[in-house]
């Protein structure tokens, strides 16, 4: 069987790809016209929070792409060979944005507003005992420092880890011994990128990045919960490029058992992050400590309980009840509008996350923060597709491959 | 329970029972069941049996575990006997999920565990008929169930010609009786035999 192995871009594709980010940058310029350019300190906050939110949320869920690599990898799992190179070419999106977010984050941590990181203003730490104890966490050097380590460490191993996969395209394993010698190689340096990522987004990025605009709050529920979002919509994501490759005639080898197992994914890591979504709540609802509720007021019975609810319905009860059959995982219509309604409602997880620490009483217009989204999408269409075209769409010489052709659920 | 007559032949691997499967079925013969000593991921799609519905009833059960939580919860603890705890509503709903979802899976789990049994007639001293005892070691056994315009010999060399060996006409019960393999042997033995003489 003669397969296309070579993806070219669509004429197309590109042209959305650049209407999308044209739309991000004349949502962001709105944005700054209508608030960050105000002298206001609040509405200045409006519009990082806006590029806060949705920097954060498309890195992470870009990123999410490479963990999954990794933990397969150290699962020496096959099944998903015959698509690897997909969420190889997302996991490529991760310094492009990076150089974005790293930049915006940088930005606000040592700008002069203070509206979304309270604890980068000295005046306000001086005298406040919970930021005082925190401050040897929560200071500018720190911020700053992960923040870049992280962002390096994420696209330095990512691009290693599509490397090592590259690296077979021209030059075919020889015998057994190579063989075996490859697989340890990517297994070491999977194992590597999965402890960044454990330090990391499993840990202390979610804390640094989104839990300190609300500094006098924690919890520990935070960083999974927040890494379980980004990895149920990066599996999305994924899922959406191979629907779109499929429908282009490429990937052969990549059938409805595969999209299966993607399915399987999105409908698991739902349930998973609903689990630790509700074990958050349900013990700061439970102990009902002022403290800690300040964080719930605004937004499971405040002015976000609408958003709040809405994502709780797209993000568990859709997949739960449309996830389910066996049918609508294997079928593109229903799990490409479930991938798309996953992705939309994590990103207003993200929202709530973010927007309630800069205006408790009032729900911004949400019309600038699609706009931004939309730009990033289109980043992300555009520099995944490119290195979706400058590889082969299989990985033919790896050991694993066969094992994924034959995939059998 | 009933003794029925089969054409059954054994097959020594699965490479060769996989054709012969697919074959039998486009010659029109009623495979009754291939027996084999371990899964096989496939056969059932080239056996041309339907998907279990064993996913619906552990949904149903899921449901009604659900629904035996949040409604025995709620009767007892607003309308039977209210208690306050903290401060909070007699209708608390967060810290009842846990107990919710307990039961959703207790019913779900044990419900389907259950329905297995029964779908495949397994219980505690409920016997069946293997066939071919090697079908649990090293053989794979199909079972061909002869009807009205089955021809026997015709089956019997069809199979052989597959790669079949020990191709034998046979007549076999195909229920469950409950007891000993041995001793109930013998007394089907002599169904078998009666309904041999009756055809």
């Amino acid at each position: 069987m003669s397969i296309r192995e070579q993806f070219t871009v669509p004429k197309k594709y590109n042209t959305v790809a650049f209407a999308f980010m044209a739309l991000g940058v004349l949502a962001i310029i709105g944005l700054y016209i209508t608030s960050g350019s105000s002298s206001d300190v609040h509405k200045q906050a409006r519009f990082w929070g806006s590029l806060l939110h949705n920097g954060v949320y498309f890195l992470l869920i870009c990123n999410a792409a490479m963990f999954f690599i990794c933990a397969t990898t150290l699962a020496w799992g096959g099944w998903q060979m015959a698509f690897r190179r997909v969420p190889e070419a997302i996991s490529a999106v991760v310094p492009v944005i990076g150089v974005i977010s790293g930049a915006i984050l940088l930005a606000i941590c040592f700008g002069s507003n203070h509206e979304l990181y309270h604890w980068t203003n000295a005046e306000a730490v001086k005298g406040d005992d919970a930021l005082e104890w925190k401050k040897g966490f929560l200071n500018k050097g720190f911020f700053a420092g992960w923040t870049v380590f992280t962002i390096v460490a994420w696209s330095l191993l990512g691009y290693k880890m599509r490397k090592l996969s590259r690296s077979l395209d021209e030059k075919p394993l020889e015998n057994r011994e190579s063989a075996k010698k490859y697989i340890w190689n990517n297994t070491v340096w999977a194992a590597a990128y999965i402890v960044v990522f454990a330090l990391t987004v499993m840990s202390s990025i979610p804390w640094l990045w989104l839990m300190s605009i609300d500094a006098h709050w924690y919890s520990t529920m935070y960083s999974w919960y927040t890494f379980s979002s980004s990895f149920v919509a990066g599996m999305s994501l994924i899922c959406l490029f191979v629907v779109f490759l499929k429908n282009n005639g490429y990937l052969e080898y990549t059938n409805e058992e595969h999209l299966h197992d993607i399915g399987k994914f999105m409908f698991a890591f739902s349930i998973f992050w609903t689990y630790l979504w509700f074990s958050q709540f349900m013990l700061i609802w439970y102990a009902n400590i002022p403290e800690e509720t300040t964080y719930f007021k605004p937004r499971a019975s405040g002015a976000y309980s609408g958003v709040f609810w809405l994502m709780f319905i797209i993000n568990f009860l859709a997949p739960l009840l449309l996830l389910m059959r066996r049918g609508s995982k294997r079928k593109y219509s229903t799990i490409t509008f479930m991938a798309v309604l996953i992705i939309f409602g994590h990103w207003l997880d993200f929202y709530q996350m973010v927007f309630p620490g800069i205006s408790p009483n009032r729900v911004p217009l949400m019309v600038y923060d699609l706009g931004v989204a939309l730009g990033f999408v289109g980043l992300i269409m555009f520099v995944a597709g490119r290195a979706l075209s400058k590889s082969p769409l299989l990985a033919k010489n790896h050991p694993f491959v066969k094992e994924s052709l034959i995939h059998h659920t | 329970m009933a003794v029925k007559k089969f054409v059954t032949g054994c097959f020594k691997d699965e490479e060769v029972l996989f054709p012969a499967v697919k074959k039998t079925r486009r010659a029109g013969y009623k495979i009754h069941d291939v027996f084999t000593p371990f899964p096989i991921h496939g056969l059932d799609k080239a056996m041309g049996l339907r998907d279990t519905s064993l996913h619906t009833a552990g949904f149903i059960y899921g449901i009604s575990g659900t629904a035996t939580a949040v409604g025995f919860i709620t009767w007892a603890l607003t309308i039977d006997w209210r208690l306050n705890f903290g401060g909070k509503p007699f209708f608390s709903l967060p810290a009842w999920i846990p107990i919710t979802f307990e039961l959703t899976v207790l019913f779900a789990a044990v419900g389907m565990v259950l329905t297995f049994c029964y779908l495949c007639q397994l219980a505690p001293f409920v016997r069946k008929d293997h066939f071919n005892p090697r079908s649990t070691d090293d053989t794979f056994v199909m079972a061909l169930e002869c009807t009205d315009k089955t021809n026997d010999g015709e089956a019997v060399s069809f199979l052989q010609g597959l790669g079949a060996e020990e191709v034998k006409v046979e007549y076999r019960e195909t229920g469950w009786w409950i007891g000993r393999y041995d001793s109930e042997k013998k007394r089907f033995e002599k169904t078998g035999e009666a309904a041999a003489a009756q055809s």
